[in-house]
């Protein structure tokens, strides 16, 4: 887009004055590079959100901000639920609580090296992914409810995973809020076989190798040294999430008028945080980041179980995770105040800094693990949260790379056998049931991660600790 | 030009993150079925897919919008649930009411090689339309 529509406040900061029916202005966090290559629709939609009732400060929109349904994807806003603020559906999206885990192995890229095809195998055979695969675990409605206000907790009442997994999952594992009687029959139809599935698209877990470290410090605490390796698992939360975002989706949509919210594209489609349908969908929503939180940890439990026979004895555990679609109740100051404010954050992750007061003691110093995801066979980045981000972003930062081609221009440019091998050339093996999505998800149908990871630090929404090169990726 | 010289066809158009559907054919209700061809192209070649098996489908809205909406979400949850993969519709449309058969069979991972599931259609894009030479259009987003 044309930097000329911006005032350039730093480096980093690109600013859209309120204007029209704006109630604050946009911000987008970019260099002149990366600004001009995002597209004018993130233009559009940052300036859309910033017309929402009760929105605090300014729409923002992260590195990674590209083209997303009403809100951009990398878009953070926070409402005032005492100043008419909303709840948008497409502000959180229809994966919801979509996000990444990091798992420590304890091992290093030579210990891996021999075993490297033996653990791929594994790994594929035990982690359900790609589009009809089923899980192990069935949920009757019991169990539904329980998982739904449970999230990881449940899982790990169940069996999958450990205590200590806990204080590593923000929310400490639970979302608190969950309603499960506001998640229709339709949602939990769709989950009642998808617990422990990856999903497809751009979905994926991966064992990496810990390539380069920027913060000494801050990777002693986090655990990673170079040539680690560590597995990186990015999933949501499965059918129920995205049947959840499709019918509140429309029931906002139907219902803006009856709440007197003038939407400027349709697609925007919100309810006031403190009327029946905004509270039911922040209740339905929050067992959506439950089914999330639970998915990841009993993906986490496989994947423990299939490194495990390879390496027998071996222990894997949890560095952090994190949501990147939620909408949260969280504190913030506005000129000096503490308020309670709905942070959303569409494609964007948390990224708390030093002291926050809900992260567990070891990352008090350092600010919590912002997990950055690459897509198949490129980097991934590690970096922790800063305190300037409060000010900047509602502590926020970027969540990955971002598309720079669409899918079916994917698919002409690359076949996915041809990749397959590319990547097995550069020693990055791949395993996925279908080679068409392969072709989609190809390295170069993705922006470079390198260049949004680094804004995010030169900006101080988030500060690099460490690069993470693919070793392995089981592709949804 | 008259709209019956349109043979019905679907295409992709372009989204960053997502791709679009679009159905174009003579009649409304042509136009619906193709879009669900399109959005079953999204995962899966429809010429690989079998029609073993028929299934029902009803839904309702107050505009030709909402009900396309509606009409592919049935139709990504059928996928879901029950495991289906449909290639060709039958769709009939009266006073906002839709009545459709999906003709499919169950997704074989080793024939169909499905690339990506469908998360839902969006408000994205959202388009039922008349063009001047009187064929009807009707496309989303959808999310995956």
């Amino acid at each position: 887009m044309d930097t000329s529509q911006f005032i350039q406040r730093d480096e980093t900061c690109w600013e859209i004055p309120a204007k029209g029916n704006m109630r604050v202005p946009a911000i987008i966090y970019a260099d002149a590079q990366l600004l001009q290559d995002m597209d004018q629709k993130v233009y559009e939609q940052i300036t859309n959100v910033a017309t929402l009732p009760g929105i605090v400060e300014a729409a923002y929109a992260m590195p990674d901000a590209h083209w997303g349904y009403g809100f951009p994807i990398g878009g953070v806003a926070a409402f005032d639920p005492e100043q008419g603020g909303v709840v948008s559906a497409g502000g959180v999206g229809f994966d919801i609580s979509c996000g990444v885990r990091t798992l420590h192995t304890g091992l290093n890229i030579a210990e891996l090296q021999p075993h490297k095809q033996a653990l791929a195998d594994e790994l594929y055979r035990t982690v359900p992914a790609g589009v009809g695969s089923r899980g192990r675990i069935h949920l009757n409605h019991e169990n539904m409810h329980g998982m739904l206000t449970g999230g990881a907790q449940w899982a790990l009442k169940q069996g999958f995973g450990e205590a200590q997994d806990m204080e590593r999952i923000e929310e400490h594992g639970c979302m608190a809020g969950a309603e499960s009687k506001y998640v229709s029959s339709r949602a939990r139809e769709r989950q009642k076989d998808e617990m422990g599935t990856l999903g497809s698209g751009n979905h994926y877990l991966e064992v990496q190798r810990v390539a380069e470290i920027f913060d000494q410090t801050v990777a002693r605490i986090f655990g990673l040294r170079i040539d680690d390796i560590v597995i990186t698992i990015h999933c949501g939360s499965r059918g129920l999430g995205h049947q959840i975002g499709t019918e509140f989706l429309k029931e906002m949509a139907m219902s803006a008028a009856q709440y007197q919210i003038v939407l400027p594209d349709r697609e925007l489609a919100c309810a006031p945080l403190t009327s029946p349908l905004g509270k039911q969908y922040l209740g339905a929503m929050r067992a959506g980041i439950n089914c999330a939180l639970a998915n990841r940890q009993i993906i986490t439990h496989l994947t423990r179980q299939a490194v495990a026979r390879v390496f027998p004895g071996i222990h894997l555990g949890l560095l952090y995770d994190v949501s990147h679609n939620t909408c949260k109740l969280e504190q913030h100051t506005i000129a000096g105040r503490k308020k309670a404010l709905y942070v959303h954050r569409k494609g964007a992750t948390r990224a708390f800094g030093p002291g926050h007061p809900d992260l567990p003691p070891v990352f008090k110093e350092t600010g919590q693990p912002v997990l950055i995801g690459g897509s198949m066979g490129t980097n991934s980045y590690v970096l922790c949260g800063t305190k300037e981000s409060e000010q900047r972003s509602f502590s926020s930062a970027c969540h990955g790379a971002g598309r720079a081609m669409s899918r079916s221009k994917a698919t002409k440019q690359w076949q996915g056998r041809t990749l397959v091998d590319e990547l097995a050339a550069r020693g990055i093996i791949i395993r996925s049931p279908s080679m068409r999505g392969v072709a989609e998800e190809a390295p170069l149908a993705y922006k470079d991660v390198g260049a949004v990871v680094d804004i995010a630090d030169r900006a101080g929404l988030a500060r690099k600790v460490a690069r993470l090169e693919p070793v392995i990726c089981i592709k949804g | 030009m008259d709209s019956k010289a349109i043979t019905p066809h679907w295409e992709h158009f372009e989204h960053e993150a997502d791709i679009g559907i679009r159905g174009i054919a003579p009649t409304l209700e042509e136009a619906f079925e193709q879009t669900a061809v399109a959005m079953t192209a999204v995962m899966t070649n429809p010429d690989q897919v079998s029609a073993s098996r028929a299934v029902s489908i009803r839904c309702e809205a107050t505009d030709n919008e909402m009900l396309l909406m509606d009409w592919i979400n049935e139709l990504v949850y059928e996928t879901a649930v029950h495991g289906l993969l449909f290639n060709r519709y039958q769709v009939a449309i009266n006073d906002g009411i839709l009545s459709a058969t999906a003709f499919g069979e169950a997704v074989d991972r080793k024939k169909h090689q499905p690339a990506v599931e469908i998360k839902g259609a969006t408000l994205t894009e959202l388009r039922v339309y008349q063009q001047a030479d009187g064929s009807w259009v009707a496309q989303c987003i959808v999310d995956v």
